[in-house]
C-alpha cells in the first residue's frame, strides 16, 4: 500500500492491521514516533493524520486514509516549528521519550486554537503522560509557543 | 567468583555494621590509579591526559561515564570538564565511554554510610574513606544514588584542568613561550601576542608528554559555567524528535524478539508454540529462562506471535494473593525479625508508660518503576566477543552477566551505553539483557532486538518494597515528647543483590532511611527497623528506602504535632538540632508563606527528609474543593552544597516532587494468583498534567559537600500531601496510595 508521510509518498508492505506506530519505526526508520504503552495510554505515538492529533499505535495502517506527519515532518527542513523552539527555550525535556508526543499534541491544538487557556491547555496535553514530570514546563512551553504562533500570525 | 564479587561482599559486610579498620587492604592497590582506558586505542597524534579527555588533530572528544536516565548527567560531566578546560558548548563531543574500573564512583559509598550526614566525626569519615577505597578496588562503575554530582564535582573539574595545563606545556615546548605567559579560551591557548593555537593542533604535540598533575581548581568568581543556566547538550535532538534510545536502534542484520516470562516469577512448566510459529514473520520460537521468546521480522509480529504461545506458568514462591503480603509484613514486628534498633535516645520504654499515648499504623504498597521508554536490548554473540547495545547504569556487571551467558571473558563483551528513556531504578536490573544475550547466544552472528511490550515490561517490573510502620508517641504541654517508631519491609538492597549473586549480612540502612536520621531532638526517640522475609522480589525505586520511611515518620510525627496542638513547621523548627536542617526548613516557611491565611477548604502540610545525604523540605497546598482533593502549589527547599546548573537542577527538583506526589496518589502494585494485577498506564500512571500544581523550588548552598537532586525530591512529597490533605479535610491518611482514601479531581 502507498502512504504518505511528512509529504513523501512510501511504498509498504504490511499487514493491514499492523499499527501505523510500527510501520513509522520498524519499517521506514522514522523512530521520532515513540512506542510507550501500545494502548492509547501515553500519547508517546502522536502522530497527526490530516493535522489532527492520532496515536499512531492504536491506528492500523489499512484504515489509514489521511497524510501522516511524524515529529521528523514538523517542521520544514533545517528549520524549528514554534514549538519546538519553545521546547528548547523552556529546555523541557528530562529524558525526553515523551516530548515528541507531547509536541506534536501541543502542534495540533495551537493549529486549531491559537490563544487556549490554561484549562484547554491542561485538558488538550492531559492525555500525554511524561513520567519525569516536566508538565510546569510543558505547560509553559505551550504558551510561549501559542504567542510565537500569533505573531508569526499563522 | 570474580574479584568484583568477592569484594562486594566485604564491602556490605563493611557497610552495613560500619567496622572502620576491620578490612585491610594494601595501601598501595587503594591508591594506586587505574590505568586510562583511553590510552588503549589512542592513533599517533592523539592525546589523552586522563579518561575523561580525548584530544585529536580532529575533535575534543570528553568522556561522561555517568550514564544518562534523562537527569541530564551527559551535560553535567561535560560541563565540569569544560569550566577548567575552557570549552564552549558545541567546541567538543561526548562519549559515554567503554566500562572501565577508572570510572569508579568516588562518592557513592561514602554517602550511603550509617552515620548522620552533619556527623563528621572521626569514625564517620574513617569509614567513609573506607567505603571509597572498596568501590575503588571494585572499579565500581554506578550511576545511581544521586552520587553522579558528587563523584564528579572535583575530579572532572581536575580533568579539565590537567589537559588544559598539559595543553599549555605542548604549546609553551612548540612556541619557546613560557607556560606562564600562556592563557585558554574557547578551545585554543593563546600566546602573549594574542594568537590562538586551537587544541586540536596541539594533540600531536601534547601526546607525548606526560600528563601535568598539579593544578589548582578555579574559584567560584571565575566560573564561566557552574551556577549559570546551561542549555543541556541533549536539548536539541529532544526537542526534534531526532534523539535516538536504545529501543530506537537498529543494527545491520537484526531480528527482532519478543518475551513473556513467567509473570509469577515461578518456572516455565511447559509450553506450545505451534500457533505462535505459524505466525507471519515468525522465525523462531524458544524457551529462555523462566519464560519464552519469538523471533520474527519485526516488533509488531514478534508481539502478536508471542501473545499467541501457550505456556503453562509454574507457581510464584511469594503468596499469590496481595493480603498474603500484608500479612507477612504486619508479622515481621517480633524480636526474631528486628534489623536494628537505629537510634534509641532518652527512655522510650519508661516515657510510654507516663501517661496517654497516640498510636497509629502506616502502609506503603509495592509501586513499579515504568520509565515511558519499555525494556529493550540489542545483542549480538559472535565467537571472539559480544556487543551489546542498551542504556544501562551498572556496566560492568553487565559485562559479567552477559559474558557469564555466551561463555566469553567480560572484557569480551563490548558495551555501548544509551541515551535511556527515564530509569527511576528500573536500568539497574538485567532481565532485559540477559534475555537478548540467551537468545541472540542461540543465533550467533545474528543481532537481536528484544523489545518489550509494556504490558511485559510490568509483569517484570522489581517493584519498590512493600513495608508498614507502627509508630507510638506522646506529647505534653504543647510538645512533642517521645516518639517510638518501629518499620517492617522487605529489604530491596538484599533482593536486588541477590539477583547480582551478593548476600547482604548485617542491617539494611534503607529499610529505616530517612527516619533514623531525622535531625529533631526529640527526648525519647526509638527507630526500630524489621526485616520481612523476601516476598515478591523487589528493588530500587526512585529514593529507595526514603520514599517509604520519609511518609511514615514525617506523617505520624505531624500527628504527634496536632495532638501536641504546635504548628507543624514552628514545632519542627523547635525540634531541630541540625543547622544546615534548620536552614532548609527556614527556607521553605519563608518561600511558602507560612503562616498566612488560605480560604476555608484548604490546608498546607510540611514534611522534611534528608536522603542521599541532601535535606529537602516541601510545603504542600490543597483544597478540598468537594467534589475532590486539588493539589494548588508545592514549595521546597534542598540543601546541595551547589547548584551546578540552575536550569536543569529545577527542572529535576520539580520533577522529583511530581514523582513522588503522583505514585502517593494513584500507584501500587498489587498481586493476584501470584501475578501483578497492574499491566499499562490505566492502573499506574502518577501525575497527569492536569493535575500538576504550581511548584517553587530553591537550592541551597550552604553544605560543604556537593550533592546531587535527583531522588531527595521524592520522599518529602508523600508526607507534605497527606499532612495538607490532613490540614484541609481533618481526614488523616495512613496509607499509601491516597485514592484508597480520598478523591483527587
Amino acid at each position: 500500500m502507498q502512504i504518505k508521510i511528512n509529504g513523501v509518498l512510501h511504498e509498504v508492505e504490511a499487514p493491514a492491521a499492523m499499527p501505523l506506530l510500527w510501520v513509522l519505526r520498524d519499517l521506514l526508520g522514522l523512530t521520532g514516533t515513540k512506542f510507550g504503552c501500545g494502548a492509547a495510554l501515553c500519547g508517546a505515538c502522536t502522530v497527526h493524520v490530516d493535522g489532527v492529533a492520532v496515536r499512531a499505535c492504536q491506528l492500523p495502517v489499512g484504515s489509514l486514509t489521511g497524510e501522516v506527519t511524524t515529529v521528523e515532518g514538523l517542521a520544514g527542513p533545517g528549520t524549528l516549528h514554534p514549538v519546538q523552539e519553545a521546547w528548547m527555550e523552556h529546555q523541557v525535556a528530562q529524558c525526553g521519550y515523551c516530548q515528541s508526543g507531547q509536541m506534536m499534541q501541543a502542534a495540533a491544538l495551537l493549529a486549531g486554537n491559537p490563544d487556549p487557556t490554561d484549562a484547554q491547555i491542561d485538558m488538550a496535553m492531559s492525555g500525554n503522560l511524561c513520567r519525569c514530570g516536566t508538565y510546569p514546563r510543558i505547560r509553559s512551553a505551550v504558551r510561549s509557543a501559542a504567542a510565537k504562533l500569533r505573531e508569526q500570525g499563522r | 567468583m570474580s574479584r568484583l564479587g568477592r569484594i562486594t561482599r566485604r564491602t556490605l559486610l563493611v557497610g552495613s555494621v560500619a567496622i572502620a579498620g576491620g578490612v585491610a587492604f594494601g595501601t598501595w592497590m587503594v591508591r594506586r590509579p587505574y590505568p586510562n582506558p583511553l590510552l588503549d586505542d589512542l592513533a599517533e597524534g592523539e592525546a589523552s591526559f586522563n579518561p575523561w579527555v580525548k584530544v585529536t588533530g580532529e575533535a575534543i572528544t570528553l568522556i561522561v561515564p555517568h550514564a544518562d536516565l534523562g537527569q541530564g548527567v551527559a551535560s553535567m560531566q561535560a560541563a565540569l570538564i569544560a569550566e577548567e578546560l575552557d570549552l564552549e558548548f558545541g567546541q567538543f563531543e561526548i562519549d559515554f565511554g567503554e566500562p572501565s574500573p577508572a570510572y569508579w564512583n568516588i562518592a557513592a559509598g561514602s554517602i550511603d554510610v550509617p552515620f548522620l550526614s552533619s556527623d563528621e566525626g572521626l569514625a564517620a569519615n574513617a569509614t567513609r574513606g573506607l567505603m571509597n577505597s572498596v568501590f575503588k578496588l571494585m572499579g565500581m562503575q554506578l550511576t545511581g544514588g544521586s552520587s553522579s554530582v558528587a563523584d564528579s564535582w572535583v575530579k572532572l573539574r581536575e580533568a579539565g584542568a590537567t589537559a588544559r595545563e598539559t595543553l599549555k606545556l605542548a604549546a609553551s615546548r612548540q612556541r619557546g613561550v613560557p607556560v606562564a605567559e600562556l592563557a585558554t579560551r574557547g578551545g585554543s591557548v593563546i600566546l602573549p601576542d594574542g594568537e590562538e593555537i586551537p587544541y586540536t593542533a596541539l594533540a600531536a604535540a601534547a601526546a607525548g608528554l606526560e600528563p601535568v598533575q598539579d593544578v589548582l581548581l578555579r574559584e567560584p568568581d571565575q566560573w564561566r559555567l557552574i551556577g549559570k543556566p546551561m542549555q543541556r547538550l541533549d536539548m536539541l535532538a529532544k526537542s526534534t524528535g531526532q534523539q535516538r534510545y536504545g529501543i530506537d536502534l537498529a543494527v545491520e542484520g537484526m531480528v527482532h524478539a519478543a518475551v513473556r516470562v513467567n509473570p509469577r516469577r515461578g518456572e516455565l512448566l511447559g509450553f506450545d508454540g505451534a500457533r505462535a510459529l505459524a505466525m507471519p514473520g515468525v522465525i523462531e520460537v524458544l524457551p529462555v529462562t523462566r519464560g519464552v521468546a519469538v523471533i520474527a521480522d519485526h516488533t509488531w509480529n514478534a508481539f502478536q506471535a508471542v501473545a499467541a504461545v501457550d505456556c503453562e506458568w509454574g507457581p510464584s514462591l511469594y503468596p499469590a494473593e496481595q493480603a498474603g503480603h500484608w500479612e507477612a509484613v504486619a508479622a515481621s514486628f517480633t524480636e526474631e525479625r528486628l534489623d536494628k534498633v537505629w537510634r534509641d535516645e532518652g527512655d522510650v520504654v519508661t516515657e510510654m508508660g507516663a501517661g496517654e499515648v497516640l498510636e497509629a499504623e502506616y502502609r506503603a504498597p509495592y509501586v513499579a518503576h515504568q520509565p515511558l521508554e519499555p525494556l529493550s536490548a540489542i545483542v549480538r554473540v559472535d565467537a571472539d566477543g559480544v556487543e551489546v547495545w542498551v542504556g544501562h547504569q551498572l556496566p560492568r556487571f553487565l559485562q559479567q552477566k552477559v559474558a557469564a551467558i555466551t561463555g566469553h571473558e567480560p572484557e569480551q563483551v563490548r558495551f555501548h551505553n544509551q541515551f535511556m528513556g527515564g530509569s527511576f531504578g528500573h536500568r539497574l536490573e538485567f532481565d532485559n539483557v540477559t534475555l537478548c544475550a540467551e537468545i541472540a547466544n542461540r543465533r550467533r552472528g545474528t543481532p537481536v532486538k528484544l523489545t518489550y511490550t509494556r504490558e511485559e515490561d510490568f509483569a517484570q517490573d522489581y517493584p519498590r518494597q512493600i513495608g508498614m510502620a507502627r509508630g507510638r508517641g506522646r506529647v505534653e504541654q504543647g510538645r512533642v515528647q517521645a516518639l517510638d517508631l518501629s518499620i517492617a519491609t522487605v529489604s530491596s538492597s538484599s533482593s536486588q543483590m541477590g539477583r547480582l549473586g551478593q548476600s547482604i549480612p548485617g542491617p539494611d540502612g534503607q529499610i529505616v532511611a530517612g527516619v533514623w536520621n531525622l535531625p529533631y531532638a526529640i527526648p525519647h526517640f526509638r527507630v526500630s527497623g524489621y526485616r520481612v522475609p523476601e516476598l515478591a522480589p523487589t528493588s530500587s525505586w526512585r529514593a529507595v528506602g526514603a520514599s517509604t520511611g520519609g511518609f511514615f515518620a514525617e506523617t505520624f510525627l505531624d500527628e504527634l504535632i496536632h495532638a501536641a496542638g504546635a504548628d507543624p513547621l514552628e514545632e519542627r523548627l523547635r525540634l531541630c538540632n541540625d543547622p544546615l536542617s534548620r536552614q532548609v526548613l527556614e527556607a521553605v516557611g519563608e518561600l511558602s508563606g507560612w503562616g498566612s491565611p488560605l480560604g476555608p477548604g484548604r490546608g498546607r502540610g510540611v514534611a522534611f527528609v534528608e536522603s542521599f545525604g541532601v535535606r529537602v523540605a516541601e510545603v504542600v497546598e490543597v483544597t478540598d474543593t468537594g467534589s475532590g482533593i486539588r493539589i494548588d502549589r508545592v514549595f521546597a527547599t534542598a540543601e546541595v552544597g551547589r547548584v551546578v546548573d540552575p536550569v536543569n537542577f529545577d527542572n529535576l527538583f520539580k520533577g522529583g516532587i511530581i514523582w513522588g506526589l503522583g505514585h502517593a496518589m494513584n500507584c501500587e502494585i498489587t498481586y493476584a494468583d501470584g501475578m501483578p494485577q497492574q499491566g499499562n498506564f490505566h492502573a499506574h500512571a502518577g501525575l497527569r498534567l492536569y493535575q500538576c500544581p504550581e511548584l517553587v523550588v530553591r537550592g541551597l548552598e550552604n553544605g560543604p559537600r556537593v550533592r546531587g537532586i535527583g531522588e531527595p525530591p521524592v520522599p518529602p512529597a508523600a508526607p507534605a500531601l497527606a499532612n495538607a490533605i490532613f490540614a484541609a479535610t481533618r481526614q488523616r491518611l495512613r496509607e499509601m496510595p491516597f485514592s484508597r482514601g480520598v478523591t483527587f479531581v
